[in-house]
C-alpha cells in the first residue's frame, strides 16, 4: 500500500476505520458460504456483521506498542524477583500448592484459549469481530508464557512444577479444565464465543483470577501479581468483547434466544464445576487467606451476576438454568472436593494436608451451617488415622463425571449426607455424572460426550491399574510431589532457606 | 440432533467394556457415609463371585471408616443403578447382572459415628 509520508496523523477514528473495517473486501470468486463455512450451522442468524461494536476501537499496531510496554515492565520485575531470591517471600511452602494448580490446570487453558481464539478469528465473517479475535488470541498466548515465566522461578526449588506440560495432558485433576477447553474449541465459534468469551471472560473470571491474584498479594508472591497486573487490561477488553458478543448474537434474530440461552446454561454449570478447583484454593490452600469461597461468591457470584442478568433480562435472557443447585452447593463444595484432594493425594502433583485446628476455627467460622455438622467430624478422623500412624490413603480412586470430569464428590442439593447419584444409558454404554447440569450437557450432545477420555477409567485400560506405572506416565515423582506437606521436600527445603535469610544459624 | 455438527457425526465410546483386558468397571459406594470423598472404581473380571468383590477390595477401601468392623453384612440393602437389588454372593458379577461401569451403593442400618446425628 502506498502511504504519503508527509500525510498528517490520522485520528482515532479514521485510523480505526482504516486498520480494521476497511481491511476486510467483498469476495468476487468464492461464496462467502465457502470462505466460512462454519457460521451457520449453529443455528444462529447473523443479518448484519457490522453491528458489531468494538468499544476499545484498538488497532494493531497500538496494540503492539501497548503489550511491548508491559512486557518491558514484567520481565524487569520477574528478573529481581529471581534474583533477590523472591520465593522466600512467600507466606509457606504450603502455598505453592496453588500455584502448582494454577499452572497444571489454569495456564493450559490460557493457551487452549489463545488457539480457540485464533480460529474464531478465522471463521467469524466480520472484520471487526475477526481482528477483535485475533488480539484476544494474541493476548492468551502471552498469558500462557508470562504464566509460565512468572512460574519457572519456583521450579528451581520446589517440586511439582517441573512436568507440568505433562499433567496437563494426564493427570486426572487437570482433566476438569482441560475438558472444560475441548468442550469449548470443538464446539462451533458462536458457542466457543458463550463459553470463552461471554461464562468464562464475563461472568466467571472474578472468581478464578481475582481470588488467585490477591491470593498471591496475600501470600508474598510477587511474580505472580505481576503477571496479575499485567494481564488486567487485556482481561478488560476481553470482557468487553464477551458481553459485546452475546448482545449482538441476541440482537441479530430474536431465533438466536434459545441457542444463546441453551449456551449459558451450559457454559455456566461447566464453569461453575472448573470453579470448585478455586473453591478448595481459597478455603484451604492459602496459608494467610483472601476470603472464604462464600465470601467471594456472594460478591462476584450474586452481586455482580445477578446484576449482569437483569441487564440482559430485557432481551429475554434469564439466569442459568444451574444457578440454584449453585448456591446450594457453595457451602459444601470445597470441603467435598478438599476432602477427595487429600485422600487422593497419592496422585495429585501437589501437597495437601490436614487442616490445623486453627484452620478449622476459621473454616467454621465462615461456614457456620455446615462445616462443624458435616466436615470437621470427617477431617477430624482423618486427623486421628494420620496420628496413628495409617494416614488415609484412597486407593479406591473415583467415579468421575462424565461431563465435568471431577470425581463425583458432590451431594445432592438438597441433602449434604447423600452423593448425588446421576446416570443414562445411551447406545448400551453406560455413563455417570455429578449433578442434573452435568446430565443435561450430556443429554443434549451425547455423541460428544461419549468420547470424553476420563483418567481414571484410562489408567485401567493403558495402565492395567498400575499407579507405579501411571505415575511414570504422568511424570510424578512419589514421595516427592504428592503426598502430605508435612514431611514433605518442599516443608524442609522452605524451612531451612528462610532460616539461613532470616537468622544468623 | 445427538450432536451440533456440519454432517452426520457419530462419536465413538471411550471406556467400554471391550478396552478393559477382560475386566470390567464396578462403581460402589457407601450411601451417607462421606469419608470417602467419591464411590470407588473396582476394576475386576466379570466372572468374579460377588462374594470375594466384597471380602476383597470393597472391605478392604471401606475399612477407614470408624464403622467398617460393625457392618451386618446380612442386613446390608443394595442399590444397583439407583434401584432396590439383591446380590446373590456365591454368583458372579456377571450372573448377578453387574454390567461393565454399574454402580452398586449399601446401606447399612448400623450407626454412623461420622455423620451429623438425625
Ligand atoms: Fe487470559
Ligand atoms: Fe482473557
Ligand atoms: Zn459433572
Amino acid at each position: 500500500m502506498d502511504m504519503k509520508v508527509e500525510k498528517k496523523k490520522l485520528n482515532l477514528k479514521d485510523k480505526y476505520k482504516l486498520l480494521t473495517r476497511d481491511l476486510g473486501w467483498e469476495p468476487s470468486y468464492r461464496s462467502k458460504d465457502e470462505i466460512y463455512p462454519y457460521v451457520k450451522y449453529e443455528g444462529l442468524k447473523v443479518h448484519d456483521w457490522d453491528k458489531w461494536e468494538d468499544p476499545f476501537r484498538l488497532t494493531m499496531d497500538a496494540y503492539w506498542k501497548y503489550q511491548a510496554e508491559k512486557e518491558r515492565k514484567f520481565y524487569a520485575i520477574i528478573d529481581a524477583h529471581t534474583q533477590n531470591n523472591g520465593h522466600l517471600n512467600i507466606t509457606d511452602a504450603r502455598y505453592l500448592t496453588a500455584l502448582k494448580i494454577f499452572l497444571q490446570a489454569i495456564s493450559p487453558g490460557e493457551y487452549a484459549a489463545h488457539k480457540g481464539f485464533a480460529r474464531a478469528g478465522r471463521e467469524f465473517a466480520g472484520v471487526g469481530t475477526q481482528v477483535a479475535c485475533q488480539m484476544q488470541a494474541i493476548d492468551e498466548l502471552r498469558h500462557a508464557q508470562t504464566q509460565i515465566h512468572a512460574m519457572s522461578n519456583y521450579n528451581r526449588y520446589y517440586n511439582g512444577f517441573h512436568a507440568f506440560a505433562d499433567a496437563r495432558d494426564r493427570i486426572w485433576y487437570t482433566s476438569v479444565a482441560r475438558s472444560f477447553f475441548d468442550d469449548s474449541m470443538s464446539a462451533g465459534p458462536f458457542e466457543f464465543m458463550i463459553a470463552i468469551g461471554f461464562s468464562f471472560e464475563y461472568v466467571l473470571t472474578n472468581l478464578l483470577f481475582v481470588p488467585f491474584m490477591s491470593g498471591a498479594a496475600y501470600n508474598g508472591d510477587m511474580a505472580t501479581v505481576t503477571f496479575g497486573f499485567s494481564a488486567q487490561s487485556d482481561e478488560a477488553r476481553h470482557m468487553t468483547l464477551g458481553l459485546e458478543c452475546i448482545k449482538f448474537m441476541l440482537e441479530q434474530d430474536p431465533d438466536n434466544l434459545p441457542i444463546v440461552q441453551a449456551w449459558i446454561d451450559k457454559w455456566f454449570w461447566r464453569g461453575f464445576r472448573v470453579l470448585g478447583l478455586v473453591s478448595t484454593m481459597m478455603d484451604y490452600m492459602l496459608p494467610k487467606r483472601v476470603m472464604s469461597w462464600r465470601e467471594a461468591w456472594e460478591i462476584y457470584g450474586v452481586e455482580n451476576g445477578g446484576a449482569l442478568f437483569r441487564d440482559l433480562a430485557r432481551y429475554g435472557i434469564r439466569p442459568p438454568k444451574g444457578w440454584d443447585d449453585a448456591e446450594k452447593a457453595i457451602d459444601h463444595m470445597s470441603h467435598q472436593l478438599m476432602l477427595g484432594l487429600y485422600q487422593w493425594s497419592f496422585g495429585t502433583a501437589f501437597h495437601s494436608w490436614i487442616p490445623s485446628d486453627e484452620d478449622m476455627d476459621w473454616l467454621s467460622a465462615k461456614y457456620p451451617a455446615t462445616f462443624d455438622k458435616h466436615y470437621r467430624p470427617r477431617w477430624n478422623h482423618i486427623k486421628k488415622l494420620a496420628a496413628a500412624g495409617t494416614p488415609y490413603k484412597n486407593f479406591g480412586l473415583a467415579k468421575l463425571c462424565q461431563c465435568c470430569q471431577l470425581p463425583i464428590v458432590f451431594t445432592e442439593p438438597d441433602d449434604p449426607t447423600m452423593l448425588c447419584n446421576r446416570e443414562t444409558t445411551y447406545k448400551g454404554e453406560k455413563y455417570h455424572f455429578c449433578s442434573d447440569g452435568c446430565q443435561d450437557v450430556f443429554e443434549h450432545e451425547p455423541e460428544k460426550y461419549i468420547q470424553a477420555w476420563l483418567p481414571m477409567p484410562a489408567l485401567f485400560q493403558d495402565q492395567q491399574g498400575d499407579i507405579g506405572a501411571w505415575m511414570d506416565w504422568v511424570s510424578l515423582k512419589d514421595g516427592t510431589d504428592n503426598g502430605d506437606y508435612a514431611g514433605s521436600e518442599d516443608q524442609r527445603n522452605f524451612q531451612q532457606w528462610r532460616g539461613l535469610a532470616t537468622s544468623n544459624q | 440432533m445427538p450432536v451440533t455438527a456440519i454432517r452426520e457425526y457419530v462419536g465413538v465410546p471411550r471406556d467400554p467394556a471391550a478396552n478393559f483386558h477382560g475386566k470390567q468397571l464396578v462403581y460402589v459406594s457407601w450411601d451417607r457415609h462421606l469419608l470417602f470423598a467419591a464411590p470407588f472404581l473396582i476394576c475386576l473380571p466379570p466372572e468374579t463371585p460377588f462374594r470375594e468383590l466384597v471380602e476383597g477390595p470393597l472391605k478392604a477401601l471401606m475399612s477407614p471408616d470408624p464403622d467398617a468392623a460393625a457392618v451386618d453384612w446380612s442386613r446390608v440393602e443394595w442399590l444397583k443403578s439407583n434401584q432396590p437389588w439383591t446380590p446373590d454372593f456365591d454368583a458372579s458379577l456377571a450372573a448377578n447382572g453387574i454390567g461393565h461401569k454399574d454402580q452398586l451403593r449399601l446401606r447399612t442400618p448400623g450407626p454412623n459415628s461420622l455423620s451429623p446425628a438425625a
